[in-house]
């Protein structure tokens, strides 16, 4: 379907494309059997400019916004959301820097990080704060040119392989989320370590890995703006990060609906393609509708995330529910429609439908992003004068 | 320093059709890619450039569609394209080929290396590039699978031959042949991408060049394609299987049932 994207943005796809077809798609099995973290993909996405799609050309970037970033996501995610997520979590990583770091921060760390010399990674979840952000117990305690910071992040995506963190810790307890405040935590500050690799049912390309900070000290100008505004820049960067997620989910099922069709033409049952039979049909075309669905709101979204809208949140949320569940349903169709081939590691779609399942789960689950839209639509009312009866 | 690299565009070879009256191949109407070997020739010049300050010039000749190729090694990150196209120049075997582009690379001037692919896999001659290099009377090494400046003027060249591995001194300007050894090409970045679908491209004819239409295409060319043809299947091979042990056995005895010397 036409999107009427500009040159631009279709050479993003067609790049993007290029690398998963030729370096991802033939080591998609191997990463994923080996739990093996991609830095050779890392390095040719690095190659590719793909890091900076969304930082600005005065920070090293393209100039680009969450469309861009999406569009590459979207086609990078069609081979494998391991690598995929891998390469947005950079992202991730990195708003709360460009959302409101100062001056010298972004000159700082967006060049590097634009430039995919170094990964950055987002820590926030906590064995205690998940869904519930406001339960984080880390702290950062003021000490003189310093900040000391204790506690840990729990299953950090690029944990271990980046280089830049974003942490939130509480700066002062007594006031709740209002207390929280960004951090950035560079590989290699004292008192700063990883747990063991995480093992995990899908996106096992992707490392995951906790934090762990003891009297970690860095010095006062990696705050992140000012004290007390992390929750917001929480929020902030989520808006601008979920739309990824949702491209994940847009590609993987794509990619899922794919082998889908070209298997279903193939093999053959009761001497005809399995595609003739009204069954098969009718699963293929839900997946299909379902799919393109999920990439029309996803585009259009982007594109008007990219005003900095008042209603961002809740698009951003919508976006990220919908792709989430849509890719989840589509893989487990896939696996259904090759059958027993689909349910055998010798055929892609298994690991799909493994992959598919943490896109109902990180980055807020779909039951908060729900919560997030049923509140967002409460405001969004309560400002209507008139009524709809 | 700068580096000229020849590229080629040829048919996927998927679907190479031959004209029936000329013997030669259809270009027009098939799906063209560059010639796999002429990308390793583009990426030993980016690893030149990479380490050292060297600019690229990349050209081709061919019919007008072969820009598509020049702003695909354009996007790869070489500095510059030039299209060699002129009605001329159609029907040139290798020597009127050698003729143009050599005549091209003249013009250029103060080049320092001329990278080309070890050979076409449409017509497999392997032989445009030492014929450029002879016609400009420079040094050339073909099959080259690796190279590293010694001083302003001399490479170090490694080749890979049947016999072996041979190690060249080079003065420059030179021309090398290189194989896929020297490395796997490098995909295209966005930024070389948006500047390549940007890029002047020139188009050189016989007029800029300064030949004679005789001294070119098929006018030009000593050699003539008489018959094109698939050699006869072979059908008397026969694929041994099994363990590497079994394998050596089997070899063993059908050498020994044909009487080989020596066994």
């Amino acid at each position: 379907m036409n999107y009427f994207l500009t040159e631009e943005q279709q050479m993003i796809q067609e790049l993007a494309a290029q690398i998963a077809r030729e370096k991802i798609k033939p080591v998609r099995a191997q990463l994923d059997e080996q739990e093996e973290f991609p830095w050779e993909i890392m390095q040719v996405l690095a190659q590719a400019d793909l890091f900076g799609l969304y930082i600005p050309e005065e920070y090293g970037g393209m100039g680009g916004g969450i469309l861009e970033n999406c569009l590459a996501i979207e086609q990078l995610a069609q081979a494998c959301i391991g690598v995929a997520t891998s390469f947005a979590a950079s992202g991730l990583g990195a708003y709360p820097i460009l959302l409101y770091g100062s001056e010298e921060q972004k000159q700082r760390y967006l060049p590097e990080v634009a430039a995919g010399k170094r990964l950055a990674a987002f820590g926030l979840t906590e064995s205690s704060a998940g869904s519930d952000v406001s339960g984080i117990k880390t702290t950062a305690v003021r000490d003189g040119d310093h900040y000391l910071l204790n506690g840990n992040k729990q299953w950090i995506t690029n944990g271990g392989e980046a280089e830049i963190y974003s942490v939130l810790a509480l700066t002062d307890r007594s006031k709740g989320p209002r207390g929280a405040s960004f951090f950035i935590v560079e590989k290699g500050d004292p008192g700063f370590s990883f747990g063991r690799k995480e093992k995990k049912l899908g996106i096992r390309a992707s490392a995951t890995r906790e934090l762990i900070f003891q009297d970690c000290r860095i010095p006062k100008d990696r705050l992140i703006g000012r004290e007390g505004i992390g929750f917001i820049n929480a929020m902030k960067t989520f808006d601008k990060s979920r739309p990824g997620i949702a491209a994940l989910g847009v590609g993987l099922s794509q990619g899922a609906l794919d082998l889908a069709v070209e298997y279903a033409r193939q093999r053959e049952q009761f001497g005809k393609p399995i595609i003739t039979f009204q069954a098969i049909q009718h699963k293929l075309a839900n997946m299909a509708i379902k799919t393109e669905a999920s990439r029309a709101l996803l585009y259009a979204a982007a594109r008007h995330m990219d005003t900095e809208p008042p209603d961002a949140s809740k698009l951003a949320a919508m976006v990220k529910v919908f792709s989430g569940d849509v890719a989840m349903e589509v893989a487990t169709d896939a696996v259904q429609i090759l059958g027993g081939y689909g349910y055998m590691q010798d055929y892609p779609v298994e690991k799909m439908m493994r992959d598919a399942k943490i896109l109902q789960i990180y980055e807020g689950t779909n039951e908060i992003q729900r919560n997030i839209i049923g509140q967002e639509l409460n405001k969004e009312y309560s400002r209507i004068k008139e009524t709809f009866f | 320093m700068h580096i000229v690299v020849c590229i080629k565009q040829v048919p996927d070879t998927k679907n190479v059709r031959i004209d029936p009256d000329t013997h030669t191949l259809v270009r027009q109407g098939v799906e063209s890619i560059i010639n796999p070997f002429d990308l390793f020739a583009v990426e030993a010049a980016l690893q030149i450039k990479d380490a050292s300050s060297a600019t690229i010039t990349v050209i081709t000749m061919g019919p007008p569609q072969a820009e598509e190729a020049l702003r695909e090694v354009l996007s790869r990150g070489v500095d510059a394209a030039l299209l060699l196209s002129d009605r001329a120049f159609a029907g040139a075997d290798t020597w009127a080929t050698s003729v143009t582009l050599s005549a091209a690379i003249r013009k250029l001037g103060n080049v320092d290396l001329i990278l080309c692919g070890k050979q076409a896999v449409d017509g497999d001659t392997a032989q445009v590039g030492p014929e450029v290099a002879t016609l400009l009377d420079i040094p050339y090494a073909t099959f080259v699978k690796k190279m590293e400046p010694l001083d302003a003027q001399h490479l170090k060249v490694t080749r890979q031959t049947d016999e072996g591995t041979e190690v060249w001194k080079l003065s420059t300007p030179a021309l090398i042949t290189v194989i896929k050894e020297v490395g796997e090409p490098r995909l295209p970045s966005l930024r070389h991408k948006m500047r390549a679908k940007k890029a002047a491209i020139p188009v050189w004819g016989i007029a800029e060049l300064g030949l004679d239409a005789n001294d070119v295409g098929l006018c030009g060319s000593f050699t003539q394609v008489v018959r094109v043809f698939s050699p006869p299947r072979r059908t008397d091979r026969v694929i041994i299987e099994g363990s590497l042990e079994e394998q050596v056995e089997q070899l063993y005895r059908y050498l020994k049932e044909a009487k080989v010397p020596g066994i």
